[in-house]
């Protein structure tokens, strides 16, 4: 019998408490391969997030640290500080990141901070039961904008990628999608290419992930893929936004 | 070595350093400036980190991250920050990280003021942060012992996985005394195989606080307890100044001390027979001393830079078997000399 899939040394065996349908799997496993391939998994140190990704460290079969809501890049920049030849990745979700843990991510990526953030972006809280993100699209109907988000009452969902790609300590930021295989192919090279950019010191990464929530959207997973098609990718257009390249760095 | 005159806060950050501290992370505030200031000039020379962060939340997450990564890391701040800090401050106690966590204290509440202030006291010794958790308070009254007892807090902190915070006050911050740099008081204190330096050989290491079983927090939980049992059996410390035929026992720390030995001389020589309980720790609170002055003293009386904290540790020291009188001044007031005196002529004067 000839294998063609092999799951990543870099992923426990645990069984992942994730929805049905939930893209966080999906999410994790290319981070894991990227760590297989690249051979870094025994100088890893990876931050958990508060979110639905809390356990991450329960999955993620390398050192890991749990952190405070919003507060992963700081602790990463303490994790990274102490151990400048470690690979230190933060898994966050966009209420964590976005929201309380705003000004954390901000000023990890002004001080160029060499770690890499792998940013999961849903449009809505998932743990704490579907309220708005500030990543959640203009009338997006959550627990908390039950009328759909009203942008004169609650403002504009925010676009972490573009927002951060103006601060020159961020070296390389990308925005991908994992609604299909093909797309699951592109983000794990923009997650690999994160990892290696790090590692050869360059500054910040950051790579956001467009993924699915079907729990709380209340929709099931496979029209899940179609509702992040048809409305996030006109808001959250994919692509690279800064690379070192173009910053001839 | 020989004598060196320093100011307070230097002198911490120079006595972090030679506790062998080589990361700092930290938020601009008065008046504990110059410790970061201090840090920022010194630690590049001596291979280290000194980071600004973005805010003291930051900073006590930074704090976090470094030393789950195996680092001897030491932060500071004064009241308004130490607020931010507490919840970082939680997880470093649920976590079980050593840390060292300045605060030189303002007063409050609120943004209050830039003076010297006692009044952060329940927030350092009953918590501040959220869960059942408990900080090593330590308490200097002098330069040298900001010298001595930030040395020690690293020490403690190893030996107990536990965070570590030297409380003084804007006065002991500013003031110039002459210090001396003596040896680290080295504990035998395990090594940190629980650190995040990346898995290598052996198994993955978590830094964690979440428990989501409730049967395992509490176990977790009753584990910490077992811990600071053993922290309030080994560690608790006081001086104890002229008490042994005092009628009036006075409780003071910090550069409150100081103060009431003056007041203490002085009453002595009107033939006032006064003596005091200087806790060094705060947490634990050194309640085993007040025993041995229980039965010849008549009366206790606690002065602090609040309007009454750490009273309430005395009366639960005292147990109701004494009297015990408050006198305080707050929002960067300082009891003087004189105060003090008078306080406790109304108290030797007035009706049992
Ligand atoms: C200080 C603090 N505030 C609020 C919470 C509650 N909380 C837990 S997860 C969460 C939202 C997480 O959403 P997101 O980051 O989008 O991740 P997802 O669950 O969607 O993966 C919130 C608000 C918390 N744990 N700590
Ligand atoms: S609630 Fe949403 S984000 Fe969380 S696991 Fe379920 S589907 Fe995934």
């Amino acid at each position: 019998m000839v294998k063609v899939w092999e799951k990543p040394e870099s992923l426990t065996d645990k069984v992942m408490h994730y929805c049905p349908g939930c893209t966080h799997g999906i999410i994790h496993k290319i981070t894991a391969e990227v760590m297989d391939e690249l051979g870094i998994r025994d100088k890893t140190i990876g931050v958990a997030p508060v979110g639905c990704s809390v356990l991450a460290y329960n999955y993620f079969n390398c050192d890991m640290q749990q952190a405070a809501h919003g507060r992963a890049p700081a602790v990463a920049t303490g994790i990274k500080r102490v151990n400048p030849d470690n690979a230190v990745f933060t898994y966050q979700g966009d209420g964590d990141l976005a929201s309380i843990g705003a000004a954390e991510i901000v000023h990890a990526a002004a001080r160029g901070e060499k770690i890499t953030t792998v940013f999961v972006n849903n449009a809505i809280y998932g743990m704490t039961g579907g309220q708005m993100a500030p990543t959640s699209l203009e009338k997006q109907v959550t627990t908390t904008s039950p009328y759909g988000r009203d942008l004169d009452h609650a403002g504009h969902p925010i676009k972490v990628s573009e927002m951060l790609s103006t601060l020159p300590g961020a070296v390389y930021i990308e925005r991908v999608s994992v609604h299909d295989v093909p797309h699951i192919l592109k983000a794990k090279k923009a997650i690999k290419k994160a990892f290696e950019y790090q590692l050869e010191g360059k500054g910040f990464t950051l790579v956001e992930v467009l993924s699915t929530c079907p729990t709380n959207w209340g929709i099931d997973p496979v029209e899940s893929l179609d509702w992040l098609k048809d409305n996030m990718l006109p808001y959250y257009p994919l692509g690279n936004f800064r690379s070192p390249e173009k910053e001839g760095k | 070595m020989g004598k060196t005159l320093m100011k307070g806060n230097e002198a911490i950050g120079e006595a972090a350093i030679k506790a062998g501290c080589r990361y700092f992370f930290g938020y601009p505030i008065t008046p504990q400036n110059e410790i970061p200031a201090y840090l920022a000039r010194r630690l590049p020379k001596e291979n280290g980190v000194f980071l600004q962060a973005e805010s003291e939340v930051s900073a006590i997450n930074m704090v976090y991250g470094a030393s789950g990564a195996g680092a001897r890391v030491m932060t500071s701040s004064s009241s308004p920050g130490i607020s931010l800090k507490t919840e970082g401050i939680s997880y470093i106690a649920g976590a079980q990280l050593p840390c060292v966590i300045v605060n030189i204290v303002r007063g409050g509440p609120g943004l209050g003021g830039i003076q010297p202030a006692q009044s952060d006291y329940f927030q350092a010794v009953k918590g501040g942060g959220h869960g059942d958790y408990r900080v090593v308070v330590l308490a200097p009254s002098t330069v040298q012992e900001l010298v001595d007892l930030t040395m020690d807090a690293f020490e403690i902190a190893d030996y107990y996985r536990n965070p570590v915070m030297i409380l003084g006050d804007g006065i002991l911050g500013q003031m110039m005394e002459p210090v001396e740099f003596k040896p680290l008081n080295k504990r035998d204190s395990k090594e940190k195989t629980w650190a995040t330096t990346g898995m290598k050989d052996r198994e993955q290491n978590v830094i964690n606080s979440l428990h989501m079983d409730p049967e395992g927090l509490e176990n977790h939980n009753i584990d910490l307890q077992e811990k600071y049992a053993e922290i309030t059996d080994k560690e608790a410390k006081s001086e104890s100044y002229k008490t042994e035929d005092a009628d009036i026992v006075i409780t003071a720390y910090g550069t409150t001390s100081r103060i009431c030995r003056t007041a203490i001389d002085q009453l002595r020589e009107e033939g006032i027979k006064v003596g005091m309980i200087r806790p060094i720790t705060l947490w634990p609170f050194p309640a085993d001393a007040f025993e041995d002055v229980i039965d010849s003293a008549s009366k206790f009386l606690t002065v602090e830079m609040s309007l009454g904290q750490m009273v309430e540790d005395v009366k639960l020291a005292v147990d109701g078997r004494k009297p015990v009188e408050f006198y305080g001044r707050t929002g960067g007031m300082i009891p003087s000399v004189e105060e003090v005196k008078e306080k406790v002529k109304e108290l030797v004067g007035g009706e049992k």
